[in-house]
């Protein structure tokens, strides 16, 4: 595939987003690591297609570009549900529950770590601690923090959250 | 008058309702037309109490906690606004037992002022370092931080002084200031705290190590799960700059610092030093070989100090209060304070910032009042995930960085998580290896292979395959991990594996389907 032809399966806003991050991030040393993080935060995710271009428009070799953009567990090459749930599951929530809420949410959503519920509507993510180790187990429901999450606090924040939308 | 009321802003107090409490507040005020005031401060690190409203009175600020929305009609009362009796009223703040035996230098205006206001800050003694600094030569800053005793609170617990030392004898300019505040310890919390309570002390911190070093460039690597943080400490940024405290000609000084926040991305490797560096770059978080050290080649190969929240942010009050106030606290080696932080399943969780030279003990039950379940702690992993764990028997070590050495452990960034008896340290030593695996960045082979390997070893104990000579093999393994690492975590994650075999052999005994 042709660097003209990956770049055609952007659709055109998705071409301009890209663009106009490349072109707000060339000029900061270092800068693709930026550059990835405000395409993720504009479109969701990064498009595979999106590699090419941003290679172009940095100088660097495509390798380069994939072996940032799988390096870190953050970037995802597929748009997430419209709601993300992000599940701690490091040693302080453990202590508190964290196994068997993650077995419940689980349950809950339909889905596994990393996958979408079968409604398209929530994804789980596992993380490794938020910081909030002292009211334990913690989760960030699209960026915003709950603490001492029971079973039941994760089906109200659930129910509040897919009733919304 | 108006009475001034204070509510937490930092995110674990908005975890547990703080924003929406504030709300209640607001709008109650509206309703009944109070004279009423709401400041949002930091948090004062007593955990389970937020969110944790305070009410200023000629006596002092008088605390209500845990506060509901519920409960907030009942608090903007007469009574309550003149800091009078509520079930939630837990008295004076600066006379709870929790706080009034702490010996708070880092963290002495966090949850007091409000974070983004210059003028509370320097009213608390903000910018008093950086004042003295300017009136000091590059080498007399560098002295008085290595005098003070400082040594890094990221866990490797190297002097800052020295550190910084080297980076002020290299010529190779530019030179970079480095704040790594990618806190991926689980049980820790203190650096994001303190960004969130009071991120002009840090600044104001990389603006004097800038100082004192001849370095023009700072970054401050913030991880992406701490939204709030980066939020607050780019709005600190753009204030301190407004008032001629970063930017060109800091104060009339002539000195330049400009400063940057970076975002990570999700791993826990970049907290390493050098992989931290990889990712300022833009590049994959893979450890690099040292030498040469980052003070001789660091960001963009050139000289850099890399230093964690912590450390940076204990400077400004070690040049302001001089370098012996500092070294008073604590004792040996371990000099000044440490903000502990107690999580897990304890009753008391938060954070307690106290010289060296008290026990685990002490910190468990005098400030974390024992497990939060109520049945007996059995295990405590102090250092995060590369940490030991500790039975009781340890619980009366001297929390020092030599002493922690002294039995197989390290302190790290201070983060103490407590488990009940309910744990299974066969599972959670399973658990470090898997983490590790995860994490890893792959460069080599004993960290990226021997963590997935250990998995299976463990797992065929726990099945009691072969136990005996898998326990061997598990020994062997954690070995070669130890010897053979690039870094910390291939080399240290055979610590919390070595230490639950050690101390909790009967858990790799017992049979699991």
């Amino acid at each position: 595939m042709s660097d003209a032809q990956a770049a055609t399966a952007l659709d055109a806003n998705q071409l301009q987003i890209v663009q106009a991050e490349l072109a707000c991030g060339k000029a900061r040393p270092g800068p693709l690591l930026e550059v990835l993080l405000a395409i993720q935060q504009r479109l969701g995710f990064v498009p595979p297609a999106a590699v090419p271009v941003i290679a172009d428009g940095l100088n660097l070799s495509r390798a380069e570009v994939h072996g940032v953009l799988t390096f870190y567990h953050y970037f995802r090459e597929q748009p997430a549900g419209r709601h993300v749930v992000q599940l701690c599951r490091a040693e302080a929530c453990q202590a508190m529950g964290a196994n068997n809420l993650a077995q419940h949410a689980k349950r809950q959503l339909g889905a596994d770590f990393h996958a979408t519920s079968p409604d398209g509507l929530v994804t789980l993510e596992a993380v490794y601690c938020l910081g909030n180790c002292a009211l334990a187990p913690a989760m960030l429901v699209d960026g915003e923090l709950h603490g001492r999450v029971t079973a039941q606090r994760f089906d109200a924040v659930i129910k509040e959250l897919t009733g919304r939308s | 008058m108006t009475v001034r009321l204070y509510l937490p802003r930092d995110a674990a107090a908005r975890s547990m309702g703080a924003d929406r409490v504030a709300r209640a507040i607001d709008e109650t005020v509206h309703a009944r037309k109070l004279d009423l005031q709401l400041v949002r401060t930091g948090s004062r690190g007593l955990l389970w109490l937020e969110p944790l409203l305070e009410v200023e009175t000629p006596r002092g600020r008088v605390g209500y906690g845990p506060v509901t929305i519920e409960s907030v009609a009942s608090l903007l009362t007469d009574v309550v606004l003149k800091g009078g009796a509520h079930p939630l009223c837990i008295g004076l703040i600066e006379q709870h037992p929790y706080l009034a035996s702490q010996q708070r230098l880092t963290f002495a205006r966090v949850g007091v002022i409000d974070p983004l206001s210059l003028q509370q800050y320097q009213t608390h003694g903000g910018y008093q370092g950086l004042q003295q600094a300017l009136r000091l030569s590059p080498a007399d800053i560098v002295q008085a931080v290595t005098d003070s005793g400082l040594r890094g609170r990221g866990g490797a617990a190297f002097p800052t002084g020295v550190k910084w030392k080297t980076v002020l004898d290299q010529i190779a300019t530019p030179k970079y200031i480095t704040c790594n505040a990618d806190e991926g310890d689980s049980g820790t919390f203190a650096d994001r705290m303190l960004m969130e309570g009071d991120p002009l002390c840090l600044i104001e911190g990389m603006t004097i190590a800038a100082i004192a070093v001849g370095a023009t460039q700072g970054y401050i690597y913030v991880r992406i799960e701490y939204p709030d943080a980066i939020r607050t400490l780019r709005e600190a940024i753009s204030i301190a700059r407004a008032a001629g405290f970063l930017g060109p000609n800091i104060q009339g000084s002539g000195k330049t610092f400009e400063l940057e926040v970076r975002c990570g991305a999700g791993a826990y490797i970049c907290g390493e030093e050098t992989s931290m560096l990889e990712s300022l770059e833009g590049k994959r978080g893979e450890v690099r070989v040292r030498p040469p050290l980052p003070a001789v080649e660091g960001l963009f190969g050139k000289p850099t100090v890399v230093n964690n929240v912590i450390s940076l942010a204990s400077v400004p009050v070690i040049l302001a209060r001089g370098a012996a106030h500092y070294r008073d606290y604590g004792l040996g080696r371990s000099r000044g304070t440490l903000p502990f932080q107690l999580a897990g399943n304890i009753r008391h969780g938060g954070l307690v910032e106290r010289a060296f030279g008290l026990t685990l003990r002490e910190l468990l039950y005098d400030y974390g009042g024992g497990s939060a379940s109520g049945r007996p702690i059995r295990a405590v992993q102090v250092g995060g995930p590369l940490g030991a764990y500790f039975p009781e028997s340890l619980f009366d070590t001297v929390v020092d960085y030599e002493a922690f050495a002294g039995v197989g452990g390290m302190l790290g960034h201070g983060g103490i998580v407590a488990f009940d008896d309910t744990v299974d340290l066969a599972q959670m030593a399973r658990y470090a290896l898997e983490f590790c695996a995860i994490e890893s960045c792959g460069k080599c082979t004993p960290c990226r292979i021997g963590s997935t390997r250990g998995t299976e070893v463990i797992d065929r104990i726990m099945r009691n395959e072969n136990r005996e000579q898998n326990l061997v093999l598990l020994q062997d393994l954690c070995e070669t991990m130890l010897q053979g690492s690039l870094c910390g975590l291939g080399g240290m994650t055979p610590i919390p594996v070595q230490s639950a075999l050690q101390h909790f052999p009967e858990d790799f005994m017992r049979t699991r389907s």
